[in-house]
């Protein structure tokens, strides 16, 4: 299925998604890898307040090159998600319900999901050139001393994506191969 | 003697570090587009069909084909009846700096492992220099990003160990690392020497054009078997499946020690970039 989604989700339209759709996402996104994640997960745990509203947010593991005069934004592909595992549970259950990125998550990621009706979507990567091509708007909003690794708000039109990991928990990283796999096998 | 001005490496290098992250090399563009041709599987053609506008928008534009421009690695390859005037390691730095600063390209770089600030003009490059003859002096560019940078491997095998401990290593690598370091991918895989040369191997290896196989055919079968080993394991471009989950293989070997049979697994991903010069 392809679905044309705009941020902020809500949860009724999450449910629908399966693993291996195709999502086109528009609106607001927040990047945020390695060290913002930290420093999220820091001030979530000491109650002190975080850069942006997590509830219903879409989160974006991206650090992108510097952008030229004449650009919006540099390349802007996804980093490999496995690495916020040991927060994303934190902020979904903070509310975040949208995580984009690559590569596989661990079961603590894949029950918070379960958990909160929230979604795993896949960007894809190494294809940054052609990210920066959906991104209409992008400012920093905190940790601007984490150079690329700052939080930036970005709006976003029909960003091409794919379901990973859908709220049932079914991950195409497993099924995508092992549907494959049975294909050649007949 | 050949008299090479430490400014022109500078600018040389700066120039192949511009390139070599917007303008992917040609045997790998090759690679891609044979394997778009070659999959029946949609949904890895659909990924390898992306892939390839991602090339061509990145070339059109002059933008980073991935926004992980990557740690540097810089080799140069120089003859005896060279004379550099000036500083070769200042002079290959200066040049790294003032590619990722003019060429718009992600500083990735921190000062130090643990403490973690950013060097902020993406030095210091990592620099080889290795021997050749005459008055001949190479210069090769060879940024790598961090997704596939952290799923190589390096193991000791047993010397009594072969060919198939060997392939089911580099299997159980790339079946671990999965969608993360941005398959299709490339290998390269260092067998023998010690612990700092075999990685050293595996690097080598990634250097070599995909078209081109170890000049050893014992070598070029292994190739060619760890190559179709990978591809049976469905992986696929991006992780949702299908035959192209490597692009090409590279072997690269060294004498070793009679007790030790050191393997490394270099994993580089769909955007394997080098880019070279002669002067």
């Amino acid at each position: 299925m392809k679905y044309r989604i705009i941020t902020p989700v809500e949860k009724d339209i999450i449910k629908e998604l399966r693993a291996g759709d195709s999502v086109f996402l528009s609106g607001i996104i927040y990047t945020a890898r390695d060290q913002a994640h930290k420093r999220i997960a820091d001030a979530l745990n000491e109650g002190k307040e975080i850069p942006f509203d997590l509830n219903n947010s879409a989160i974006y593991y991206s650090g992108p090159t510097p952008e030229h005069d004449d650009f919006i934004i540099g390349s802007c592909g996804p980093t490999t998600s496995s690495r916020m595992d040991k927060f994303s549970p934190l902020l979904m259950d903070h509310g975040n319900l949208v995580m984009i990125g690559k590569g596989q998550r661990n079961k603590a990621v894949r029950d918070a999901i379960i958990r909160n009706g929230a979604v795993y979507l896949g960007a894809a990567g190494g294809l940054g050139a052609m990210m920066a091509a959906c991104v209409k708007k992008a400012e920093i909003i905190a940790y601007p001393d984490l150079g690329c690794e700052a939080v930036r708000r970005l709006v976003v039109e029909d960003m091409p994506l794919t379901v990973i990991i859908d709220s049932e928990g079914n991950d195409l990283y497993e099924i995508g191969p092992a549907e494959y796999l049975r294909s050649i096998d007949i | 003697m050949k008299e090479i001005d430490a400014s022109l490496i500078t600018e040389t290098v700066s120039n192949l570090c511009i390139q070599a992250n917007t303008d992917l090399c040609f045997d790998i563009v090759q690679a891609i587009n044979d394997a778009y041709e070659a999959e029946t599987w949609e949904p890895a053609r659909e990924t390898l069909l992306n892939i390839k506008e991602n090339i061509k928008i990145a070339k059109e534009k002059e933008l980073p084909i991935c926004q992980d421009t990557g740690m540097v690695s810089v080799y140069i390859i120089m003859g005896p009846d060279v004379h550099i005037n000036g500083d070769l390691v200042k002079a290959v730095n200066d040049g790294v700096s003032d590619g990722y600063t003019r060429g718009f390209l992600r500083k990735s770089m921190v000062r130090d492992p643990l403490r973690r600030v950013n060097t902020e003009d993406n030095t210091p490059a990592f620099i080889t220099i290795e021997p050749a003859q005459g008055d001949y002096f190479k210069i090769i560019v060879s940024p790598k990003g961090c997704g596939s940078e952290n799923k190589c491997k390096l193991k000791f095998l047993n010397p009594t160990d072969g060919e198939d401990e060997i392939v089911r290593f580099v299997v159980d690598t790339v079946k671990e690392a999965g969608a993360a370091p941005c398959p299709p991918i490339v290998i390269g895989v260092g067998i023998g020497g010690n612990f700092e040369k075999v990685a050293y191997l595996s690097k080598k290896a990634l250097l070599r054009p995909l078209f081109k196989h170890n000049s050893d055919p014992y070598y070029a079968n292994l190739e060619k078997r760890v190559m179709e080993e990978v591809n049976k394991l469905g992986i696929g471009p991006q992780g949702f499946g299908g035959r192209t989950t490597c692009l090409g293989v590279a072997i690269e070997t060294l004498p070793t020690h009679v007790a030790g049979l050191p393997v490394a697994v270099n994993i580089s991903c769909h955007v394997t970039r080098r880019k070279c010069a002669e002067l």
